[in-house]
């Protein structure tokens, strides 16, 4: 339902859009030659119309409109997928999607094979005459067999009686196919189908297992079909199956052949036997020719025109079912881009830009479903809080010695299996958090790891990277002596460091907030240096002048001057880092929003991989709007100086 | 006594060449307290060298420079700096670089909040106190800079081309501010320029220096200030004996370049 207001909506901001651009140009004076950038300016319903247009060709190729409009479709489509799966085999003996008969095709191979294997016998000089005069004779008793099998002289009774029942059945399908009420459903039958239909779920069901509180496409396309002429298609397969079954079971193999076959078996086996272990050569070309002998045996070879019938009745249905098929087959070419419903075995699926890109709809329902904390993903959820007890902060923030470094002893307990608490036992529950205080909330899941993750890794690196950036900048000696080591380190991609650090420092917190420490050090220490080193000369100068001490002008004037480095600099580790963290995420971790793209590509799920790409952008824009508005703010001065 | 005496002051730089470069040879000079000395040269003639050893920048490699009897061994608040642009502090307002000074000393903010309003208003900048100073035209920036740097109280004020970077007419306004300063607070004042016009109306007595090595060349003795401080600086412009001055020091500089071309070719 929304997704039908939303296209509808998209179609009327679209020509609106336009139509607004056009009037526009005609009443705007145009004072404005080529080339002016005034030109540029404005243009909102242009950006209505590029968003609207990305909107609408996502819901396109997702078949979300498809899905809107028509949501029995792909039900529908799914029971001709079974007709076609069935129909494949039969026609492809035919010449009707094909160019020519499977007989003649096969025909054609083996005639090609045997004179190839001929050619190289006569040719190589590892075997004798007489070997190849033996091999040749083989040779030329397979190609022989062949005319056994297309002679319609030769062809059994009992066959063609088979060919022509099968055919009869294909006819009585095809007029039965006509019949409004085909299926002659019984009443039970289709109380149980209703059954069936209303546990399967509809089209890309999403489906929560409780429990695990994780998320499962259940099915993409429901099987069982839901309308009568969803039935008429999937009984019309069925009938068709038994029938196709049937076909490939029958073998032209008449009395003639049988001997013929059996004689050069016989005689190839026997001839193999005779050969000893340096005669190794000629028996690998005789087992090559009765190879070819058996392909011949069972392929379906047929004599011309022994199949004619058969052929007009599949033509016959084929073209009824696609008559049938009616509006379908049009919702289906249009609704249905790069792709169609396809049957394999006993279940349908999409196949196509359906099945890799996901509706809109199916996508916003999914992550409204993740962004529910009891839901999330793995059994954590996507950003929450929790309560925490103070007393475990401040256990995590105080060290556990301060306890151990007072004097005294801790307490021992008596004789009477009695513990009499002191002082010094006291502070240590203190100082590892085993005592109750207030609880405030905490902020926690995937998308929080994450965030953290980053903003440890930049906090560490401005704490350490922006004071040896200064340093390295004002004083030759801190220069040349941490210029080898950043260099050497810093043109080093950062997930090359990756398995290295993931290694040693594990696969939590730990590892991932010293890789993107690393990358944001390198990034804070050069362009604090740039921005120290930057200084003018007149601005030191006078900070001397007007009395100020080493350390006042480090603090008053050097500081502030790099400020603007800094803070782009910042900027910029913001950018590495985020995107260094999410490839870290997928080598390995157990939470991240990197993680869960990760998970989710093993599984296939593609809205989530789509949702965590999504999350991703919009982080990577908070972070970078909100780091733009800080620097607008801090340094105002910046470019006017 | 609050003299600047120099003497034997011998200034020799070496370019990353080897070459020696004789930056200043064997100055010698007196400048009295309430002096206002302008230095007038070809490029490359040590101007900006003399001006830093006084400010106490760079040591001289021979001979000595003193202040009240006292060596100059660094940078110093008695001795004050103008410089021609680019000084300035721009991510403080402009009553935040007019204190700056008087906060690094760490005086009464009261106090000092007092002596910034006074000084805004002599150099004409009352009211300015809160605005950045990147907001601020060329003019009102040198004024900051000029303010900032007598907030001190220095004994000496060194202007390194203070009013280059200006135009005509901001810069005719400055200069009637340079003098009203002088007369008002006494002080002695050092201020280098490229302008012919600027050393003659500035300078009570002016230095024209010749390069290669540094030395004064010539020095005069110039009644134009005084007219300044009561008549209007165009009309001096208009003087004869102004207008002779100007030549004969214009020539003289002329057939300094044309000697340096010289040499070079």
């Amino acid at each position: 339902m929304l997704t039908q207001i939303v296209t509808l909506l998209i179609f009327v901001a679209i020509i609106g859009s336009i139509l607004y651009g056009r009037r526009l140009i005609k009443t705007e004076k145009v004072d404005a030659v080529f080339g002016n950038p005034e030109r540029a300016k404005g243009g909102t319903h242009w950006v209505i119309v590029g968003s609207a247009a990305i909107l609408l060709i996502w819901l396109y190729y997702s078949w979300d409109i498809a899905k809107a409009f028509y949501p029995k479709s792909a039900n529908e489509l799914c029971q001709v997928a079974k007709i076609n799966d069935s129909l494949m085999g039969l026609k492809y003996q035919f010449p009707i999607d094909e160019r020519e008969f499977k007989s003649t095709s096969i025909i054609k191979i083996e005639n090609k094979n045997l004179k190839k294997i001929e050619k190289e016998i006569q040719n190589t000089p590892d075997l004798n005459d007489e070997q190849k005069i033996i091999l040749l004779r083989f040779i030329s008793k397979t190609s022989q067999l062949i005319p056994l099998l297309t002679n319609d002289y030769l062809m059994e009774a009992n066959t063609k009686s088979k060919i022509k029942e099968m055919s009869e059945e294909i006819r009585i399908l095809s007029s039965n196919f006509k019949k409004k009420d085909y299926p002659f459903e019984t009443e039970a039958d289709k109380i149980e189908r209703l059954k069936a239909v209303s546990e399967q779920g509809g089209w890309g069901i999403i489906k929560v297992q409780s429990g695990t509180g994780s998320i499962e496409n259940t099915i993409e396309v429901p099987v069982v079909p839901e309308t009568n002429k969803g039935l008429k298609f999937h009984t019309a397969a069925e009938d068709l199956k038994v029938i196709s079954d049937k076909f490939f079971k029958l073998r032209n193999h008449n009395s003639n052949f049988k001997t013929s076959i059996k004689g050069l078996k016989n005689e190839i086996k026997l001839y193999r036997e005779s050969l000893d272990d340096s005669e190794e050569i000629a028996s690998d070309y005789a087992k090559n020719i009765v190879k070819i002998a058996r392909r011949i045996e069972f392929a379906s070879i047929y004599p011309p025109g022994a199949l004619d019938e058969m052929q007009s009745a599949i033509i016959e249905f084929d073209n009824l079912q696609k008559s049938e098929q009616g509006g379908l087959r049009l919702i289906d070419i249009i609704l249905f881009p790069a792709g169609t419903i396809v049957a394999s075995g006993p279940s349908c699926s999409e196949q196509g830009s359906g099945r890799w890109l996901p509706k809109p709809s199916d996508t916003f329902n999914k992550f409204i479903l993740m962004s529910k904390p009891s839901v999330g993903y793995k059994n954590i959820p996507l950003l929450w809080i929790e309560m925490m007890d103070v007393s475990s902060i401040i256990g995590f923030i105080l060290p556990d010695w301060i306890a151990d470094i007072l004097p005294g002893n801790y307490p021992v307990h008596t004789k009477d299996g009695i513990v009499k608490e002191n002082f010094k036992g006291k502070v240590l529950k203190i100082v590892t958090g085993d005592f109750k205080l207030f609880k405030i909330p905490v902020p926690y899941g995937h998308i929080w790891d994450s965030f953290l993750r980053v903003f440890l890794g930049l906090v560490f690196g401005i704490i350490i990277g922006v004071p040896l950036g200064l340093f390295m900048g004002l004083n030759r000696f801190a220069k040349g002596f941490f210029d080898p080591l950043i260099e050497l380190y810093r043109p080093v991609p950062p997930l090359a460091w990756a398995p290295l650090i993931i290694s040693v420092l594990g696969i939590d917190n730990t590892g991932k907030v010293f890789l993107l420490f690393m990358v944001s050090l390198s990034i804070m220490i050069i362009s604090a240096r740039a921005g120290a080193s930057g200084t003018q000369l007149s601005k030191i100068h006078a900070a001397h002048s007007l009395g100020a001490s080493k350390r006042q002008i480090l603090r008053y004037v050097i500081f502030p001057n790099s400020l603007p480095e800094i803070l782009t600099g910042i900027r910029v580790a913001v950018g590495m880092c985020w995107g260094t963290l999410v490839a870290a995420e997928f080598l390995a971790g157990t939470t991240g929003i990197g993680f869960v793209e990760n998970v989710a590509k093993k599984y296939f799920q593609y809205e989530v991989i789509w949702i965590t790409i999504f999350i991703m952008g919009m982080l990577g824009l908070l972070f970078d709007v909100t780091l733009r508005k800080i620097i607008d703010k801090t340094i105002p001065w910046r470019g006017k100086g | 006594m609050t003299d600047l005496i120099s003497q034997n002051l011998n200034m020799i730089f070496k370019t990353p060449k080897g070459d020696t470069v004789h930056a200043l040879k064997d100055l010698n000079f007196t400048l009295k307290k309430g002096e206002l000395l302008t230095v007038l040269g070809p490029s490359g003639c040590g101007k900006t060298t003399l001006l830093n050893i006084a400010a106490g920048f760079i040591k001289p490699t021979s001979g000595n420079i003193t202040l009240n009897n006292k060596e100059i061994e660094g940078p110093g608040v008695e001795r004050g700096m103008v410089f021609q642009q680019g000084a300035l502090f721009e991510w403080l307002t402009v009553a935040e670089n007019v204190n700056f000074g008087l906060r690094m000393k760490k005086n009464d903010s009261i106090e000092t909040q007092r002596k910034v309003d006074e000084w805004l208003e002599i150099v004409g900048l009352k009211g300015f106190g809160n605005t950045p100073t990147y907001q601020l035209s060329g003019g009102m920036q040198q004024r900051v800079a000029l303010a900032r740097c007598l907030i001190n109280d220095p004994d000496l004020i060194l202007m390194d081309e203070p009013l280059g970077a200006l135009d005509a007419l901001t810069r005719e306004k400055m200069q009637s501010l340079v003098l009203k300063i002088w007369k008002e607070t006494g002080k002695t004042i050092i201020l280098i320029t490229h302008s012919v016009e600027e050393a003659l109306l500035l300078g009570e007595r002016l230095y024209v220096m010749a390069p290669r090595p540094g030395r004064i060349h010539k020095e005069y003795k110039l009644p134009f200030a005084e007219m300044g401080l009561k008549e209007d600086l165009r009309e001096i412009k208009k003087n004869k004996e102004f207008g002779s001055k100007r030549e004969e020091i214009l020539s003289m500089i002329w057939n300094m370049e044309e000697e340096i071309m010289g040499k070079e070719n």
